[in-house]
């Protein structure tokens, strides 16, 4: 019986995350070849050799890492509070705020993302306001700067829906108990509210982290040419180089950089303290 | 008001309605003062505004000659035992004894061994290491309590304290808190909806209905003399039964009861127009062949055997219910058979209210 309930979850496993998967470690091993598809079988590790040891594919990986790394703690600091707030209101605002929360996921990714350029680009809405205001016009299309607001923008939710669930589950008594005992508001948070909030945070900030590491398009079309990322390399690999093999090895690297810390976390012996 | 605690004109108001309706208590040094009430009584507003979590509307706590009314709960020299212990259950027993005096800067060799004094208070040495989830719901609550006493507070607040342990456990652990408060000497508040719990531990019990006090004395007091009949039936059982006033003496009153039946008993002031009831406790009856005043008849409706005593169910003649607790050694009276019963009259309790 339980055999198949998870006969689904299996199929889609296999589907679609073991067998591209699977491709890619085959491409990744090919050798490039001036044919359709554009690779010889092959068992070569020249690709992931290159991948792991070209500097420029390391520019690629460190900046990802850093975009992600910047992007996850900007949303941390913007989404901790608000999901604090959402899960301290009443039950009939809480729903309402969560509303609001997933909204911009009734719309498509790639039009809010355009939306976002007609309000950043040097004509757009945000320059139209500042000028009438009588502030000098401020280039931010095609930067980091406009990257991250699209980034921080498409990736808050995340952060926030798995928080605020954690948050909003913790017994207030607690809370009252520290406070009782002689904790200051700062303390109370410390001591209590945030070892609690931990499970939730650290699914939120994964939920942003590994995607924005992979992100692909919001740099492309919001961050300027020196917004390199892994996500870019690799398109640029597949798509200008024609080189499968070896945007096939980047990705099979980027899955494995992403992939193993989460899992060996997980093997890791649970503290059991929260 | 002077006491040690003194609540003056406590008010608490949603809207339109009224969780206290202007308060007034004085708790004296060391006393433990049972809240005695039904849910929605108002006694655990009380408890939150004693500890902070509560902001009154109106009136004022003044706590060993301070005013702690605008005090935040963590300046207050007041601590809490939670009713559902509100152990932090990411830290270690001692972790969570400890917390308070953290919070006032101890530290070291100091806090180590003042907490393993509140462990040794609660008979749980060695038990600094364990997980609040390792320790059985009794473990648990000492834990709680140590932790409310850790800063030796100046008035600590027990909501519902014994409720969440079963009732094989309670007793005991029941006289092992009043052993405690009563050596520390500790100025306490205890909230609990168990009039035999309020009995058994209170030095004087409140008893609160729809955000009043209504009655405040010993245990002694306020089951020998309710004030009300809601006191009455709910301290203990009572047979409430509809009197009229048939003569007053300089030193006695006649009640006419129902079924033609009379009580004499010491002359006490009513108030005139109020309706008035005789409150008989089913152990304060027992079996008669008199037919004098202080003795009634009734019809046995049933009987239960409860070791102690055999409780009867009885209808006076007029279909009034009626419980007597006799002795086991009484011969058993068949159903539907008459009978009579007779009271000490300073066992009886005249109510006006």
């Amino acid at each position: 019986m339980r055999t198949l309930f998870l006969a689904p979850l299996w199929a889609w496993l296999t589907l679609f995350v073991a067998a591209p998967a699977l491709l890619i470690a085959v491409i990744a091993l090919a050798i490039p070849a001036d044919t359709v598809p554009p690779f010889r079988l092959a068992l070569a590790p020249d690709a992931l050799i290159q991948a792991l040891t070209d500097s420029f594919y390391w520019h690629g990986f460190l900046g990802s890492l850093r975009i992600a790394a910047i992007s996850t703690l900007a949303c941390l600091a913007i989404g901790y509070p608000m999901a604090l707030a959402i899960a301290r209101t009443s039950a009939r605002w809480r729903g309402l705020l969560l509303a609001i929360v997933i909204l911009p996921f009734w719309s498509g990714f790639l039009l809010r993302i355009t939306a976002w350029i007609g309000i950043l680009r040097d004509e757009g809405y945000l320059n139209a306001i500042l000028s009438a205001v009588g502030i000098a016009k401020i280039q931010l299309m095609n930067t980091d700067a406009a990257m991250f607001i699209g980034i921080i923008y498409c990736y808050l939710p995340f952060l926030i829906l798995p928080l605020e669930s954690r948050l909003s589950s913790a017994d207030r008594s607690l809370e009252q108990a520290a406070a009782d005992l002689g904790a200051t508001p700062v303390r109370v948070f410390v001591h209590v509210t945030l070892p609690h909030s931990l499970p939730g945070m650290f699914a939120g900030l994964a939920l942003v982290f590994i995607p924005v590491t992979g992100e692909y398009v919001i740099p492309e079309l919001l961050g300027g040419p020196s917004s390199i990322t892994i996500g870019r390399v690799i398109a640029d690999e597949f798509f200008n180089n024609n080189d499968w093999p070896q945007a096939s090895a980047l990705a099979l690297i980027l899955l494995a950089a992403l992939v193993l810390p989460a899992t060996i976390a997980r093997r890791a012996p649970r503290g059991g303290r929260i | 008001m002077s006491g040690f605690v003194t609540f003056e004109g406590i008010e608490l108001r949603y809207g339109a309605h009224t969780a206290l309706a202007g308060l007034d208590l004085s708790i004296s040094q060391g006393e433990i003062f049972v809240l005695l009430g039904t849910s929605g009584s108002g006694k655990t507003t009380l408890l939150k505004i004693a500890g902070g979590f509560l902001t009154p509307s109106a009136g004022r706590i003044v706590l060993d000659n301070t005013d702690i009314t605008a005090l935040p709960s963590w300046q207050r020299p007041v601590n809490t035992m939670f009713q559902n212990y509100a152990l932090f259950p990411h830290m270690r027993v001692a972790e969570n004894i400890g917390f308070g005096l953290r919070r006032q800067g101890m530290r070291g060799r100091e806090l180590a061994s003042r907490v393993e004094e509140l462990l040794a208070l609660i008979r749980l040495e060695g038990h600094g290491a364990r997980r609040i989830s390792e320790l059985s719901g009794g473990q648990q609550q000492r834990v709680a309590l140590a932790r409310s006493l850790a800063r030796r507070p100046k008035l600590l607040l027990l909501d519902e304290p014994l409720s969440a342990l079963d009732r094989s456990l309670r007793e005991e652990t029941r006289a092992d808190l009043l052993a405690l408060l009563k050596f520390l000497g500790t100025t306490s508040i205890i909230v609990t909806h168990d009039q035999d719990e309020a009995l058994a531990i209170a030095d004087r019990i409140g008893v609160l209905r729809e955000g009043r006090l209504e009655q405040v004395g010993r245990p002694s007091d306020l089951y020998e003399r309710p004030a009300t009949r809601a006191i009455a039936a709910f301290l203990g059982a009572a047979n409430l039964i509809p009197v009229r006033l048939a003569e007053s003496t300089a030193d006695t009153l006649s009640l006419a009861l129902p079924g033609g039946a009379t009580a004499i008993m010491p002359v006490r002031p009513i108030a005139p127009a109020g309706l008035l009831h005789l409150a008989l406790r089913p152990e304060s009856l027992t079996l008669t062949i008199g037919t004098g005043p202080n003795t009634l008849a009734a019809t046995v409706e049933g009987a239960t055997y409860r070791g102690a005593t055999r409780d009867l169910r009885l209808r006076l003649p007029d279909g009034t219910p009626l419980r007597a607790n006799l002795s086991p050694d009484a011969p058993i009276p068949p159903e539907g058979s008459a009978l009579r019963l007779t009271w000490n009259p300073s066992r009886a309790i005249l109510l006006d209210r």
